[in-house]
């Protein structure tokens, strides 16, 4: 169906009978030939408040280490949305209300990276290399997992993160590509005569001599001419679909774009700042609450408006660390430990808040101050590598790594 | 390779209207240019010529092929070895308006910094109604997405709405980043303009070798002061010098986290052992007791203690290369020696200090070698331990010889500056030097085996055209567009100099748009989304500094440059047409002659001398060196 959709797009389905296919054309229909797995991973930078986010109202320490900030239980006035009894959603995260209860949306709370460091610049590196404490990796994990998996003739959208520049977890040795705006991609710029100059580059590196540069040129020109078929931004939000007005909103849609046109995409990257909140944190409402709902529209706008292609799609959150469970003396929260990830999708065994919860009394702290860490991030991530994308060796993403916690986060 | 056949011939048309474009440019240049009569008869091959500029410099400016010719090239290698005797006056001009880069980082911080870390203060006291104090988080270690980094610095972390500031508060934001604007655009402007071509290949070389990151904390204090004070003065100096001022920078201090690390039994903050310092003024005493009493009130905060980050970089990065052979053994045996080099004060800019407080008094062994307890001269043994192993020689040839030569250069090239090093004690004037008088620095085979990096591709294509820049700040933009960040590289391994990093699907694309936006004018603005809380300091227009000058002959008619906008390229003087004759003074100019029969057919189809000129640079030749 897809394969058919693109040809007659193009009027070139003569030219494929005859056998003169243009070799993005055969690209194109590779690409969109099979159901293609896709994993989407989002970065909440500066290091979310991870109990503000997903609240354990059942915890009497919460509240009296919060209060100022804290989120009012349950059925109480701007109280937390409950999921499970014991924990529940900021009230600003209501549009993730209806995928939790569908089972489409599953949190893994106490999670992320044991290395001890409190420095946003460290913990974001090693969340992103895959190897917490270990500095010299020079590749991303996201770009393993390429590595680790089977690709014949791989599309040139197989890796894209909806940036400016390419994240740290999507750098090492497997092509991906940083997209700010698929509008914009290609040659431009050149006023009228930019097409010819696009054909003019094309032709300058497609009969160059230079072994290193020709290939490369030659699929940068394959993804254009994909690009430019495909029409990505041509495809409008599902009806009803609203995708909040940022930066997160604008990536996540060009996410959809990009599956909804069938280019093969496999991975996909996306972020969004601002949640170092050490001073006005804000509960209910104010600083947080602004950027979760900023967090949770985009989600929610994303899943329904891929609708029943979000069977193949499973996303994932994640942020370098934690934040402290007191709140501090200027009503924000400081540099913490363990938190929260949200995972996302139609594969997805959701409506459950996994992992084991280590309290919040004093003494069942780490160091007497943050949320422990009971399930390490590369647990979460391992499994969504393996169950969702089907990678095979693990050992390649995570060097080193041994799981130690089985979740159980997918449907089998 | 492409044939060498009637190039001379083309040649000829060309040099004479380069020497006439000399004659006439208001560029002053220290090589004297010898009457066509009176040159030797064995002029060195204009290839070669490109050749040595494209690495000793970053390429040829318009005027620069004829006069390395005049002065042969021998001659003109031994000119850039000796930087401090080459006339720099029009780039020193230039620069005359940047205020910042001469302040010391003290001066910084109180004048550029403190503004906006008044207000977070004030506004954290507002809420609590009380004194300030500090908000516990690790002492100076702020966030990328920090507010007091708001609008974010040029290494794309996302910063804070500009929409939640007070103009106060958005002004004092636009005072942080005017100081890493100018160092960024200066840095610009003296690769592209400065006559010291070589000095601003090795500056650019050595930050790189010894890479901080803008976005940690207080590091973007520290810059201005580090390559200014660190890096640059060493650049053709000693090795063991410029490893000690690196060492003792607390630029590097901070990135790598030596400032807070301290020995097992000491259990020392550096406050607490300011606290100890005999020298402290009273006042600060007393600000400094307050704070830690309040802080006591606070929840635990984690035990301070050895900090490896620094010593393993030292050694893996800075000095011995990661197959050296060293152990997590000396890893931390290294850190125990460096614990107490320390920053005085890292929020207001304050010096590198020794903090005897701070400092494991234990024993160490390095490489076999005993450290008794000796303080601070521990660390300065221990540099000359690390700036005397072969391995270091070996590492640093290496790495100038990957600049040079070849990704892969040739051992026997490698293992003589290796040598060289040795045997002058780390001079690197002598180890460069050694390179670039090499055979194999000339060998033909090496021509364009280097792919430009980002930096080297944005500053030769406004070298080769010899455009004209209003302001450097386009550059800049220009290097985020690319995936180089000036200042911007997080890792401490810096920006990789081999092809493999920089050639991608996505890359090619925007150096192609990149050679556009320069023939139309240089307005070139961030690409990508959502970043709009993190536009980067480039694009304050009104902060510019310095009152550059306009380009000469702006507006329509006769010799009007290409587009009205921050660069300006003037066609009169480079491809007044798209015809044949503009054609080969472009491939000449740009090239250095040297281009394929498939990119020269393309070149004809050119409609405009703005496309002829952006299809040149956008081309497989000119991504190369």
């Amino acid at each position: 169906m897809m394969t058919r959709r693109i040809f007659l797009k193009n009027g070139t389905l003569a030219l494929v009978s005859l056998g003169f296919t243009p070799a993005f054309i055969a690209r194109s229909a590779q690409a969109a030939e099979t159901r293609r797995k896709v994993l989407v991973a989002v970065f909440q930078r500066g290091a979310v408040d991870g109990l503000n986010m997903i609240v354990p109202h059942g915890e009497r320490a919460y509240y009296q280490n919060r209060p100022s900030i804290a989120i009012a239980r349950p059925n109480q006035q701007d109280g937390a949305i409950d999921l499970d009894g014991f924990f529940g959603l900021h009230p600003r995260m209501a549009p993730l209300g209806p995928l939790f209860s569908r089972g489409e949306l599953a949190i893994v709370h106490a999670c992320g990276s044991h290395d001890e460091t409190r420095s946003h610049f460290d913990a974001q590196d090693y969340m992103e290399s895959g190897t917490p404490g270990v500095k010299s990796t020079t590749d991303g994990w996201l770009n393993r997992v390429l590595h680790a998996r089977d690709h014949e003739r791989a599309s040139p959208f197989r890796a894209v993160a909806l940036a400016p520049q390419l994240p740290r977890a999507l750098q090492g040795t497997e092509p991906a590509l940083a997209i700010g705006q698929l509008a914009q991609f290609g040659v431009r710029g050149g006023g009228a005569s930019t097409d010819s100059l696009a054909s003019s580059f094309e032709e300058q590196y497609a009969r160059a001599a230079d072994t290193l540069l020709r290939p490369t040129a030659g699929e940068a020109f394959d993804a254009v001419k994909m690009m430019k078929t495909a029409n990505p931004a041509g495809h409008a939000p599902a009806s009803g679909v609203e995708y909040p007005r940022s930066g997160f909103g604008e990536a996540m849609k060009q996410v959809a774009q990009l599956i909804k046109s069938d280019l093969g995409l496999e991975v996909a990257f996306t972020e969004l700042g601002q949640w170092d909140h050490h001073s006005n944190e804000g509960g209910s409402t104010g600083q947080i609450a602004n950027r979760l709902d900023d967090f949770a529209r985009g989600l929610s706008a994303f899943s329904q408006d891929l609708g029943d292609k979000m069977a193949d799609v499973v996303v994932v959150t994640m942020s370098e660390f934690g934040r402290t469970v007191k709140e501090n003396g200027s009503r924000g929260t400081d540099h913490g430990h363990g938190n929260a990830m949200l995972v996302l999708g139609g594969p997805v065994k959701g409506g459950k808040v996994y992992g084991k919860w280590p309290g919040l009394e004093r003494e069942q702290l780490w160091q007497q101050r943050d949320l422990a860490i009971t399930t390490d991030f590369r647990d979460v991530f391992g499994e969504l590598v393996t169950g969702h994308l089907g990678a095979t060796d693990i050992s390649k993403v995570f060097p080193g790594y041994v799981y130690k916690t089985k979740l159980g986060l997918l449907r089998t | 390779m492409a044939p060498a056949s009637g190039l001379m011939n083309r040649m000829t048309p060309a040099f004479t209207s380069v020497r006439s474009w000399a004659a006439t440019a208001a560029v002053t240049v220290a090589l004297t240019v010898v009457p066509a009569a009176q040159r030797p008869k064995d002029l060195p091959d204009t290839r070669a010529i490109s050749h040595v500029l494209n690495r000793v410099g970053f390429g040829a400016r318009p005027g620069d092929i004829d006069r390395v010719q005049a002065l042969g090239i021998p001659a003109y290698v031994e000119q850039q070895l000796h930087p401090e005797k080459i006339d720099d006056g029009l780039l020193d001009k230039r620069l005359v308006g940047f205020s910042t880069l001469t302040m010391s980082a003290s001066e910084l911080a109180s004048t550029y910094f403190e503004p906006a870390q008044r207000l977070q203060r004030q506004r954290a006291a507002q809420t609590r109604g009380t004194a300030p104090q500090a908000s516990g988080k690790p002492d100076g270690m702020v966030a990328p997405s920090d507010p007091s980094m708001a609008g974010g610095p040029v290494n794309g972390q996302p910063g804070v709405p500009a929409r939640a500031q007070s103009p106060e508060a958005r002004q004092a934001a636009a005072m942080q980043r005017s100081v890493l604007m100018e160092l960024s655009e200066s840095r610009m402007l003296r690769a592209a303009l400065s006559e010291r071509q070589l000095q601003e290949v090795l500056v650019d070389f050595w930050f790189n070798h010894f890479n901080v990151f803008a976005g940690k904390g207080q590091v973007r204090q520290y810059l201005t002061e580090y390559e200014r004070d660190a890096i640059r003065p060493h650049t053709l100096g000693n090795f063991r010098e410029l490893l000690g001022a690196v060492a003792h920078s607390p630029a590097m201090l901070f990135y790598l986290d030596n400032f807070q690390s301290a020995g097992p039994d000491t259990g020392q903050s550096p406050q607490l052992a300011r606290l100890n310092d005999p020298r402290l003024p009273p006042a600060q005493r007393r600000r400094l007791t307050e704070m830690l009493a309040a802080r006591q009130t606070q929840p635990k905060r984690p035990a301070r203690g050895l900090n490896e980050n620094y010593a393993r970089e030292l050694m893996e990065l800075h000095t011995l290369g990661v197959d050296a052979g060293y152990t997590q053994t000396d890893v931390i045996e290294l850190a125990r020696i460096l614990t107490g080099w320390t920053i005085d004060q890292p929020r207001n800019g304050g010096t590198f200090v020794f903090r005897p407080a701070m400092h494991d008094t234990g024993s160490k062994t390095l490489f076999g070698v005993t450290f008794k307890s000796d303080g601070e001269k521990e660390g300065e043994r221990a540099l000359d331990l690390l700036a005397n192993h072969p391995a270091t020689a070996h590492h640093i040839a290496l790495k100038l010889a990957q600049r040079f030569v070849a990704d892969q250069p040739p051992p026997a090239l490698v293992d003589r500056a290796a040598k060289v090093f040795t045997s002058t004690k780390g001079d690197l004037r002598e180890v460069v030097r050694s390179i670039l008088t090499s055979p194999e620095f000339m060998d033909p085979a090496f021509r364009r085996a280097k792919v430009k990096t980002p930096f080297e591709f944005v500053v030769s294509a406004v070298r080769a055209t010899g455009a004209s820049l209003t302001s450097g700040t386009p550059l800049v933009v220009a290097l985020q567009n690319l995936g180089m960040p000036l200042y911007g590289c997080q890792p401490p391994t810096g920006y990789s100099m081999t092809a493999d990093a920089w050639v991608n699907t996505g890359a090619l694309l925007n150096r192609m748009n990149f050679a556009l936006q320069l023939v139309s004018g240089g307005r070139i603005v961030p690409s990508g989304n959502g970043r709009r809380g993190a536009a980067p300091p480039a694009m304050a227009g009104d902060m510019t500094p310095g009152a550059p000058e306009m380009p000469r002959g702006q507006g329509r008619g006769r010799g009007a440059l290409a587009a009205r906008g921050p660069i300006a390229i003037d066609l009169s003087a480079l491809a007044p047409d798209s015809g044949v004759q503009s054609r080969d003074r472009v491939v000449d100019r740009l090239l250095g002659g040297e281009i394929s029969d498939s990119t020269r057919q393309t070149l004809a189809k050119a409609e405009t001398p703005q496309n002829l000129i952006a299809l040149t640079l956008g081309s497989p030749e000119f991504q190369r060196r």
